[in-house]
């Protein structure tokens, strides 16, 4: 019944708070996790008489976000008063920018199967201050934090040019990775820091006709999981409804649904009224914001190579994998640290490995970047020279790495104090193979026998021979001698 | 010899005190004195601090004594308009919604008065929410008029004007959206100057129309006025919309205050004065005299757009003030209705019991104004004859030094005259909104009386930041009258 051939589209309406010092028009600090109403000031909590002033740092993390965006950034900007009646909104408007957004007409790269791009449209890119949260924890009374009242809030609104739940998750981790990149947000989900809103619907070819479904909003997403879950459900929901139904787009019937996580089911919550009037209007109390060239300029400085960009460059310029360059790049600062040490000589495989598997490791123990455990760049180098050199092992070095995070010392000393160096010395590790062949009669005829039996004595012996050794022989070397002398 | 003190000007008495022959308790005193007496006739003030007003007075002398310097207004008991938000005591807006409500912090402009050592004697009464042209609409009690009082004080700052034509305080702080310190400081037969849009902080000032609103001062001489502005005048950076002083320097208004303006030449609209009542305009045409026989050249102007200049401005004033009183919903602070089931009846229920009429009134205007579908036709509209407005200004200032006016077309009404009639009361604002559309400074003097022994005042209007020059040309008028010495019987 359900063979049709359709493609769904999504767009996503996407808020980031950005990583400002500050409230967005008030000099309240921007600190989470504290007692409610306790980071609030007159201004914040709409007092009679106050007025605004703008964050200038916003503002200019806001222009650096939409100049990454590819975004035309507007010469003349001003704000405007969106109204609506909420408690966590305590002047019963939001200073937000209406009809001249901060940036428009930008797209954004994003990496979609056998290393290609796709081009996705952002739409508009504007600057506007966040709400408080309402609490419904105590009983018959509703409770209204306003901690986070007047936050600086990015909003990136995209065109629907995704297609496919894979092509959203690949959107929504880009995003994430350049404004950290950047420097503009914290950009953690779990945290809201970064909220997701994707608008769904469906374009269904049946009898040679197209059919759109009707679009949903889908709201309530604070993960990647949920983000990507409620996409593909929302998809076959409304794959269903159609079926069902036969429902098709049109005048006021794009609806706002919430997501139930625990269910994993997208709620109705209400039909989006095309007729709910925001009553926007330019905002008398700030002055419009007017970009000339030295300051768009200066703020242009701040931009750097954007993630998928120096993904693609690590694959071809250092010989990654595209899953090893995308770890790697997923952090500024790591990405940085891992040329640092490869310029320092280390080769930048070893290094790679070094970094995302105990460096990583390492990093989240002590919840800090990999660039920040302490380890100079000239150290992991010298560390992967004696990975690549044989001196060490693989699994040697990650201990190495740990008590180079720990001591600061320098990775020789190490491995001579835990004794971790590797015996790759032929001549020495000869005699102990000669042991071991002579010990092993039985083995040694397997070798000489078929493929499968061959190659489980071939690993028998080498065993005993790191074990004879306590790991240290260098088993590329151990391999080699072995297959040298049983032929 | 009381009378003679509070009859005093703000820059003598405050000479007085700082060189020690006048003590600040003394003046403080008298001036409550006469509060208890007078107060219960005219009910100038919501509050009043005595307790505050006298330690301040005594502190004030304490520094004399010891020999310390002393701030631009030692001394001086001055009252503020209760729709400026002070630590102490409630900041009302002559509202019930606000009855109750104890801002948390003091407006630019009261830290710059307290740290002028101003004596601040109480907060007056207004138009609730700033929003009448004669303190009826306040809330919370009657304000009449010293001259009369079976009439208005006019208004919104009908508390502050008849609170300094009373001598219940040297002067007074008033704001102006749309003539509030103009039109009753001519009903009062006091000095009322809207400085220009931008020259005051607005912080703290409780908002009705941000884009028009400015605080100004309300005195009975120019002198005073110009003493005022050198304590109140400047960039606040807590107001984005206070102008930066290197664009538009504030100087002394005292400094060369008594210099006349060579060559001044005024400008008069014909087209445009004829609306006013007969003895108002003889007022009117006696001041022009009075100038030309300073010497001054008169020339004849139009400005064609200024009778649109009501609808205009009732259509923005009242849009923005439907936003910046949104925050009225019983939820944060102000009065919570007791009978709300859920929270849509919190808003619905406080603001229905907190609001009076023509605040409602105007709120429905400015929503109704605002919404989608209409916005074009009368948002953006009035927008546009703002504009033409401010370039009739431009223009205008390109061949005169300044624009003379009546404030009102009639003297003081009676009080209940015109509350049932708004759009009666409305047209009574005719002639001073220009200028908070334009942004420019207008300064409301007397000039003369009417046959009731009515106030009139003489409106002039300067450039935009020129409040130096506007308050000269006003004191050329002054210092050849006599009728800022005139005192309403009950003083």
């Amino acid at each position: 019944m359900s063979n049709f051939p359709y493609k769904v589209v999504v767009g996503l309406e996407i808020h980031v708070q950005l990583c400002t010092k500050t409230k967005m028009f008030c000099g309240c600090a921007v600190e989470f996790g504290q007692a409610p109403n306790s980071r609030v000031c007159p201004v914040c909590l709409g007092m009679p008489g106050v007025l605004p002033v703008m964050n200038k740092q916003a503002f200019e993390y806001s222009v650096l976000a939409a100049l990454a965006l590819n975004c035309k950034i507007a010469e003349f900007t001003k704000w405007d008063r969106k109204s609506y009646y909420y408690p966590d909104l305590p002047k019963n408007y939001q200073i937000s920018q209406y009809d001249l957004p901060l940036g428009a007409n930008g797209f954004i790269e994003i990496p979609i199967d056998g290393g290609r791009t796709k081009r996705i449209g952002i739409i508009r890119v504007h600057l506007e201050e966040d709400a408080g949260k309402n609490l419904h924890t105590a009983g018959n009374f509703s409770q209204v934090d306003l901690n986070r009242a007047g936050t600086a809030l990015l909003e990136i609104v995209t065109e629907p040019d995704m297609n496919s739940v894979a092509e959203v998750r690949a959107l929504a981790v880009q995003l994430q990775r350049m404004v950290r990149f950047l420097g503009v947000s914290v950009a953690d989900m779990q945290k809201g820091h970064m909220r997701f809103e994707p608008n769904v619907n469906l374009v269904i070819t049946k009898d040679g006709s197209e059919y759109k479904t009707p679009i949903v909003e889908i709201k309530n997403l604070n993960s990647f999981r949920s983000l990507e879950r409620s996409v593909a459900v929302e998809e076959q929901r409304q794959l269903n409804d159609f079926l069902e139904t036969g429902r098709v787009m049109g005048m006021g019937n794009k609806t706002t649904r919430g997501w139930d996580d625990a269910r994993q089911i997208t709620v109705l919550q209400r039909e989006k009224e095309e007729a709910h009037d925001y009553r926007y209007f330019p905002e008398p109390d700030l002055v419009p914001v007017e970009m000339n060239e030295r300051w768009l300029n200066d703020i242009k400085a701040g931009l750097c190579e954007l993630p998928i960009k120096k993904q693609m460059r690590y694959v071809n310029e250092y010989n990654l994998s595209d899953y090893d360059a995308g770890v790697l790049t997923a952090e500024r600062s790591t990405a940085e640290f891992f040329v640092q040490v490869v310029d320092a000589g280390g080769e930048p495989k070893r290094v790679c490995n070094l970094l995302t598997q105990a460096g990583l490791k390492l990093a989240n123990e002590k919840v800090c970047s990999v660039a920040e455990l302490g380890i100079t760049a000239g150290n992991l180098a010298e560390l992967a020279k004696m990975i690549e050199a044989g001196t060490v092992s693989a699994s040697a070095g990650n201990t190495i790495m740990q008590e180079m995070v720990k001591t600061g010392a320098a990775p020789e000393s190490i491995a001579e104090e835990l004794n971790l160096t590797q015996k790759s010395d032929a001549g020495e590790l000869e005699g102990i193979v000669d042991e071991i062949i002579a010990a092993n009669p039985k083995a040694v005829d397997d070798v000489k026998s078929d493929g499968k039996k061959c190659k489980k004595a071939h690993g028998f012996l080498l065993g005993q021979v790191m074990q004879k050794t306590k790991g240290r022989a260098n088993p590329n070397v151990v391999s080699q001698i072995l297959a040298e002398k049983l032929g | 010899m009381q009378d003679d003190l509070l009859n005093m000007d703000c820059r003598e008495l405050r000479d007085g005190i700082a060189a020690g022959r006048i003590k600040s308790i003394t003046v403080a005193e008298a001036v409550f004195e006469r509060i208890e007496q007078y107060e219960p006739i005219v009910g100038a003030y919501i509050t009043t601090f005595k307790e505050h007003a006298l330690a301040k007075a005594e502190e004030i002398d304490a520094q004399i004594a010891a020999g310390k310097q002393v701030g631009q207004l030692a001394g001086v008991p001055i009252a503020v308009k209760d729709v400026l938000c002070t630590t102490f005591g409630a900041t009302t807006c002559a509202s019930k919604i606000l009855e109750n409500f104890h801002a948390p912090y003091n407006a630019t402009v009261i830290e710059k008065l307290l740290s002028a050592d101003a004596v601040i004697v109480g907060k007056t009464n207004m138009d609730e929410f700033a929003m009448g042209s004669s303190t009826e609409t306040s809330g919370l009690k009657q304000t009449v008029n010293p001259w009369d009082t079976s009439r208005v004080p006019g208004g919104s700052s009908g508390g502050s004007t008849a609170a300094v034509a009373g001598r219940l305080c040297f002067a007074a702080l008033g704001s102006d959206t749309g003539g509030s310190i103009r039109q009753p400081a001519s009903f009062c037969g006091v000095v009322g100057l809207k400085p220009t849009y931008g020259r005051v902080s607005r912080f703290g000032l409780v908002a009705y129309g941000s884009s028009l609103d400015q605080i100004g001062p309300i005195t009975r001489t120019v002198a005073d006025s110009a003493l005022m502005m050198n304590v109140i005048a400047g960039h606040d950076p807590a107001d984005s919309t206070s102008v930066d002083e290197k664009q538009a320097p504030v100087c002394d208004y005292l400094e060369k205050l008594d210099e006349p303006i060579k060559q001044l030449k005024i400008a008069v609209v014909p087209q445009f004065n004829a609306g006013a009542e007969s003895q108002v305009q003889k007022a009117i045409s006696d001041a022009i005299g009075v100038y030309k026989n300073l010497g001054a050249e008169i020339i004849e102007i139009e400005m064609p757009h200024l009778d649109y200049a009501i609808a205009a401005y009732y259509i923005v004033a009242t849009a923005e003030a439907s936003s910046n009183l949104a925050r009225y919903d019983g939820v944060h602070y102000g009065h919570r209705s007791e009978n709300a089931e859920d929270y849509i009846e919190v808003y619905s229920k406080s603001r229905a019991e907190g609001f009076g009429k023509e605040v409602k009134r105007r709120i429905m205007l400015g929503t109704y104004a605002l919404s989608s579908g209409y916005y074009d036709a009368y948002y953006l509209k009035a927008l546009k004859v703002r504009n033409l407005i401010r370039s009739d200004f431009t223009k205008a200032f390109e061949n005169c030094d300044c624009i003379i006016m009546p404030v009102s077309p009639t003297t003081a009404f009676k009080i209940g005259e015109k509350m049932d009639d708004p759009l009666k009361m409305y047209l009574s604002d005719v002639y001073t909104i220009a200028a908070n559309l334009a942004g420019v400074p207008a300064v409301s003097i007397p000039c003369g009386f009417d046959e009731d022994n009515l106030p009139i005042g003489l409106q002039i209007l300067a450039p935009a930041f020129c409040e130096d020059k506007l308050l000269r040309i006003a004191r050329m008028y002054e210092s050849r009258t006599d009728w800022h010495k005139k005192k309403p019987a009950i003083v």
